[in-house]
């Protein structure tokens, strides 16, 4: 054994000089090129930052669009989903319980209308997004409070849709915060 | 709902293609051909000089294993002790504590073994100094041993007789200098320029929109994301790994997540068939091992496309598939098809939460751990395979009346016995600790010891039963993903999982090395009419048939308390 103790000390010393330093260190300040500059991507409103781009919010004011349900309340200090099992009765009760209250918020909402993901909590507990029919559902409401027309919220809508990879791979989205920051400055 | 179809397609397509010509290089690096990262020999030369390593001198299969047995025990000495006292060190911007001891013999651990099980979470539980010092130092090296090992076990193939497998040092250094730093740098840049963070900056104050105050944890990420995939770790910065909107913030960078994690495991399958001279054997390999994951991936797709159907009947349409602990961005069909690569190759990573998958896609990622062989991890999941193999040979040497042989050396008891021992071992540990977990849970369920600082079970009935089994086989498997809902972070389960990440890593990697070693050493014997032929469709086909038999025997039972029983829970 004790022929391999040098070498094995000594390549796990050069090695943490290259992986642990030189490595990270270059990846670190290739990414000050980058848009957040490393740092993540922040957005402002009226020259204040009021978040980061990829990072949900919590939105809980009838006049914003809601995202999904947070298993850790959108607190990016940490993250967390609900995990919870498929046919746990506490969690289907409280699924059961979401469903109400946007029924109560959306008068005419049928059940079936009701896109999953407004009901089911994300796994980080921080998803940025919502589907494009998840904030279809919710314009009415907005347009209500906001009074607003409702063809100016779907307008908007339409113009925050962000489209599939290259048009062709994974889902369409809405940016929940982006949505929100562009109806603030639709409605000053 | 296509579009999220097609983006699954593609990502295994583009695996392929890059993976396929990855064993073409890996082949020609390590045979010491000529390849284009060859101007990399002097700092190779460099490194072999500080270190006092020659890498000419040859090796047999002991020396190998005592090799990597001694590094990786000095990796888990000193970083036992960092971790428990890392509040004491520089890097800490966000002012985290120190671990308890058994969290920190779990963390490194899990660690060493390329397992990267997580009983702690990454923005509360480390520091900066040991994101990068400890776990992204281990991230690199321990995808390094795997690769060195499996090098080792090709150069007992390569000729005809073999008693010396190479300079163990030579391989770990080529891994990491010629594969995984390369490669590595890289991913890491298209993750940072796509919004993973990579600067030191510590957790931010904001004001959100609606006007709460919120912190926001970063970090240098993107160095560690790069490589947690790569060498099928899996270990993530923030605590819910490749579905926090930072690690993994697109469905390109998704995609990218996907394709890295799985490209090495394939490779090593084409390198071995090019470094031996059997390309059909390797090919005959790939093609068991595809259409293995294809038998996962598939159902599983169906599995969570299908929805929940006790949210269906709740009234709630699930045109997409089911959503709870999935993101938006990525969808029930990308979650769906993460769920099965992460699970079939051992890199643990998530971009949803297991435990809120579907029963049925629960008992998938089961099987794939169990079996744990479709691919696998970096370089052992060739060697895992190789043990099916093994068995395989002999049973059918058995069943045609012929002493079996495998690459022309004859397979006697000494071999057979070894990889019934390395077999059997899985079961064992995946069904004691199951066990152990079940009893421990009713009979002192709340003792302080079990529950402190976290308590255990999540949910009720079948599917609380198949936590536990999920965490136990994720550590044999050196897995590392897992029912989070588990409160894992208490002393029975630091240690028992300790036990088992230990014995769930060394005995396969010993094992088949042993076998390989004591095959090499014996007279080559040509191939005749007689000889069985293990690269043709047959032969394929029994190994496949061995592979499932082994397991359903091993593990229906344990199956079918858990997630099947969930499952007619759900549809009931």
């Amino acid at each position: 054994m004790k022929k391999y103790i040098l070498p094995s000390i000594k390549l796990t010393a050069v090695f943490t000089v290259i992986l642990c330093v030189l490595y990270p260190l270059f990846i670190s300040f290739a990414a000050k090129l980058s848009k957040g500059e490393g740092s993540g991507e922040k957005v402002m409103l009226k020259g204040k930052i009021v978040g980061y781009k990829q990072i949900g919010q919590s939105f809980t004011k009838p006049q914003y669009f809601w995202g999904r349900p947070s298993a850790v309340g959108y607190n990016a200090a940490g993250s967390g989903g609900s995990n919870k099992g498929a046919t746990n009765p506490d969690y289907l009760k409280e699924v059961s319980n979401r469903i109400d209250t946007l029924l109560k918020y959306h008068p005419g909402l049928q059940k079936k209308d009701i896109p999953v993901e407004l009901v089911t909590a994300s796994g980080s507990g921080l998803d940025p997004n919502i589907s494009v029919a998840g904030a279809q559902t919710q314009a009415k409401r907005i347009a209500t409070y906001r009074q607003i027309p409702l063809s100016k919220v779907m307008k908007l809508i339409e113009i925050n849709t962000e489209k599939p990879l290259l048009g062709l791979f994974g889902p369409s989205k809405i940016n929940v915060l982006a949505l929100n920051i562009e109806l603030e400055k639709f409605s000053k | 709902m296509q579009t999220e179809l097609l983006g699954i397609i593609a990502t295994f397509a583009l695996t392929l293609i890059i993976a396929i010509p990855l064993g073409g290089y890996l082949a020609k690096v390590f045979a010491g051909k000529r390849v284009w990262t060859n101007f990399l020999a002097p700092l190779e030369h460099l490194i072999y000089k500080i270190s006092g390593v020659n890498p000419n001198e040859q090796m047999d299969w002991k020396q190998h294993l005592k090799a990597m047995l001694t590094i990786n025990s000095l990796w888990l000495i000193y970083s036992f002790f960092i971790l428990m006292h890392q509040d004491k060190l520089p890097l800490n911007p966000d002012g985290n504590p120190g671990m308890s001891p058994h969290l920190a013999l779990n963390t490194i651990i899990s660690f060493v073994v390329n397992c990267n099980l997580q009983h702690y979470s990454g923005e509360s539980g480390l520091t900066y100094s040991t994101q990068q010092f400890i776990v992204m130092f281990l991230q690199f090296v321990s995808a390094a041993t795997g690769i060195a090992i499996a090098i080792s076990f090709f150069k007992a193939f390569k000729e005809k007789t073999a008693l010396k497998l190479g300079n163990f040092w030579q391989h770990f250094t080529l891994a990491i200098t010629r594969i995984l730093l390369p490669i590595s740098i890289v991913i890491a840049l298209v993750l940072a320029f796509n919004g993973v963070p990579a600067s030191y900056d510590g957790k931010d104050q904001i004001t959100t929109l609606q006007g709460d105050s919120i912190s926001v944890s970063r970090g240098p990420a993107a160095a560690m994301v790069a490589i947690k995939h790569l060498g099928t770790n899996g270990g993530g910065w923030f605590g819910v790994n490749s579905s926090h909107p930072l690690e993994n913030p697109s469905y390109f960078t998704n995609m990218v997540q996907a394709i890295s994690q799985m490209m090495i495991p394939i490779a090593m399958v084409i390198a071995f068939g090019i470094f031996i001279g059997r390309k059909k054997l390797a090919w005959t390999i790939f093609g068991v091992m595809t259409i293995g994951f294809l038998l996962l991936l598939l159902p599983t797709l169906q599995s969570e496309l299908s929805g929940n159907t006790k949210i269906a009947q709740l009234g709630i349409a699930q045109p997409t598939g089911a959503m709870e602990g999935k993101e938006v961005r990525f969808g029930p069909a990308a979650t769906a098809y993460w769920s099965t690569i992460t699970t079939v190759i051992s890199t643990g990573s998530v971009n949803g939460m297991h435990d809120s998958t579907m029963p049925l896609t629960g008992l998938y990622q089961l099987l794939a751990m169990m079996i744990n062989a479709f691919y696998g991890g970096c370089g052992v999941g060739l060697l895992n395979y190789f043990v099916y193999l093994i068995i395989a040979v002999f049973i059918a040497g058995l069943m045609v009346g012929r002493t079996p042989e495998f690459l022309g050396h004859k397979l006697e008891a000494r071999e057979v016995k070894i990889a019934a021992l390395v077999t059997l071992i899985s079961p064992l540990l995946i069904m004691c600790g199951t066990a152990l977990a079940s009893y421990t849970f009713v009979q002192h369920g709340s003792a302080a010891w079990g529950t402190s600082p976290s308590a255990w079970l999540n949910n009720p009935s079948f599917h609380g039963f198949s936590e536990m089994l999920y965490e136990v086989t994720s550590a044999n498997a050196n897995n590392g993903s897992g029912f989070e809902g588990l409160g894992d972070n208490n002393m029975f389960w630091n240690v028992m999982t300790s036990v088992i990440l230990l014995f769930g890593r060394f005995i396969p990697i010993i094992g088949p090395l042993a076998i390989a070693g004591l095959l090499a050493k014996k007279k080559y014997i040509p191939e005749s009419a007689g000889t069985l032929k293990i690269d043709t469709k047959t032969f394929a086909l029994m190994t496949f048939a061995i592979i499932v038999v082994l397991n359903a025997l091993s593990y229906f039972p344990a199956l079918a308390l858990g997630p099947i029983a969930e499952y007619f829970t759900m549809i009931k």
